[in-house]
């Protein structure tokens, strides 16, 4: 049956109204439980990047928590590596990253072990091939060497450019080193192509401390990874140089 | 293409007055003789995607089956109403806004589940069994046939979704639901690395089709 115009836009206006109001309603409703999951699962990245995936697998949530509080203190820095008196949990890394890089806010996440803090933290942003990407970077202690990465994502492709939330991708970053010999930042850059996966990738890298395997057919991903760590390295050195001449670090 | 008309002794449903014969035909008619993966070769993109594991692969199932009923409701409950000239995007945003409860709902209380069908999700919207059944049955049928019509293609989606996924997960990681079978057993089991990335999916489809094929004695026309 042929209906006028004016019935057409009317039935799409208060379709697209309920609809909406429907959508909206949900949102509203679910958008707390939301936002915990994803505080949650930011816990779990920041123990993940020093302890291993397994081992944060292992733990039950009310044990994430308790290990968390434990060993983590969040600090906030700003781009001339001063401490601010920010709340680290107040700042969003996305929002920061809109932010021109000379007034950035930094969250840092410094880890107690036994004897003072032993690993720090760093979140990461950036764009990879269709949206954002974002991870942690766990230093060591000299402030050189990566103790583990965490990445993950919001669009990229699935078994492309997705695998880098896996840790078979993750992996390949332990053990880099993010300085050179003069002490300059080069950060750990991500190359071309694939030398076999697994096992067979990392070893090809073994003595490339500032290389990791790329991941076939994710070039444009791993691009993205590169741009991010190069930029949020550089941006943190300013607080570890401070640390540095600063001898004290506990 | 699907074309079996073939007259079979339908299993026995629950005895409801309200749900005769023809209802039971349209629940049963998709799990097997009308599958509308293995027969009608449709949705096969997220069944390759998402049967890596049996979790996920479970709860892409019971999405699908939600949205198709629901849209397959309320679709046919408009269908006297939608104008004929846009009826297609009319459809879509009936399946869109549901696509995104599912997709909010799995955000809110299954977190770690949601992250692992990732896009597929979302891409329930594209998914062509959904719009083939409110296209071919629900603008043309009572809301409560279509609600069981979509009830009963979301577990034929469902039911070929479970069936992969056991076969990939077992034999590709060794374990059903993230149990470990053969370890469990003492069995000391290599995955087959073919069965976890999508091509080990699509062999076992064209298994899962060929076996039902054959039992059915379905030949496709020329």
């Amino acid at each position: 049956m042929q209906r006028s115009n004016s019935y057409i836009l009317t039935f799409v206006f208060v379709l697209t109204v309920v609809c909406g109001t429907l959508l909206s309603l949900a949102y509203e409703a679910l958008k707390d439980k939301q936002a915990a999951n994803v505080a949650f699962e930011k816990r779990k990245f920041i123990l993940t990047t020093f302890m291993g995936p397994e081992a944060v697998g292992a733990l039950t949530n009310e044990a994430v928590n308790a290990k968390y509080d434990e060993m983590v203190k969040p600090v906030v820095i700003n781009a001339g590596g001063e401490e601010t008196a920010d709340v680290a949990d107040n700042i969003n890394v996305a929002k920061q990253y809109k932010v021109d890089s000379a007034d950035r806010l930094l969250p840092l996440y410094l880890i107690k072990g036994a004897e003072g803090y032993e690993y720090f933290v760093m979140p990461v942003f950036g764009k990879g091939l269709w949206d954002d990407v974002w991870g942690y970077v766990a230093l060591e202690k000299d402030m050189n060497t990566i103790k583990g990465v965490v990445f993950d994502h919001k669009g990229e492709t699935p078994g492309l450019g997705a695998r880098i939330t896996t840790p078979e991708i993750q992996s390949r970053y332990v053990g880099k080193q993010i300085k050179d010999e003069a002490g300059n930042v080069v950060s750990v850059t991500m190359n071309k192509g694939e030398n076999g996966g697994g096992d067979k990738s990392i070893a090809a890298f073994q003595d490339k401390p500032h290389n990791v395997d790329g991941m076939s057919g994710a070039t444009l991903t791993g691009n993205g990874l590169n741009t991010m760590m190069d930029t949020y390295l550089k941006a943190y050195n300013n607080y570890f140089k401070k640390l540095n001449s600063a001898t004290a670090l506990n | 293409m699907a074309t079996a008309t073939v007259e079979e002794k339908k299993v026995a449903a629950p005895k409801e007055p309200i749900f005769g014969r023809k209802e039971r035909q349209l629940l049963s008619d998709p799990l097997d003789l009308n599958n509308p993966i293995t027969v009608q070769v449709l949705g096969i993109c997220s069944a390759l995607a998402v049967t890596v594991q049996m979790k996920p692969a479970l709860f892409m199932a019971l999405g699908v089956t939600f949205v198709t009923m629901m849209s397959n409701f309320f679709i046919s409950l408009l269908r006297n109403s939608i104008p004929s000239r846009v009826r297609i995007i009319v459809q879509l945003a009936v399946v869109s806004t549901f696509v995104i409860l599912v997709d909010q709902i799995l955000k809110a209380y299954f977190y770690d589940v949601s992250k692992q069908l990732s896009v597929f999700v979302g891409l329930i919207v594209t998914n062509c069994i959904i719009m083939g059944r409110l296209e071919a049955f629900a603008m043309g049928n009572k809301p409560f046939p279509s609600l069981i019509d979509g009830l009963g293609n979301g577990l034929g989606y469902g039911a070929i979704l479970m069936i992969v996924a056991f076969f990939r997960e077992i034999f590709g990681s060794g374990s059903v639901f993230g149990f470990k079978v053969f370890d469990a057993m003492g069995i000391n089991y290599i995955g087959n690395g073919v069965l976890v990335i999508p091509a080990g999916a699509s062999i076992v489809i064209g298994l899962v089709i060929w076996a039902q094929r054959a039992r059915n004695g379905q030949v496709e026309e020329e």
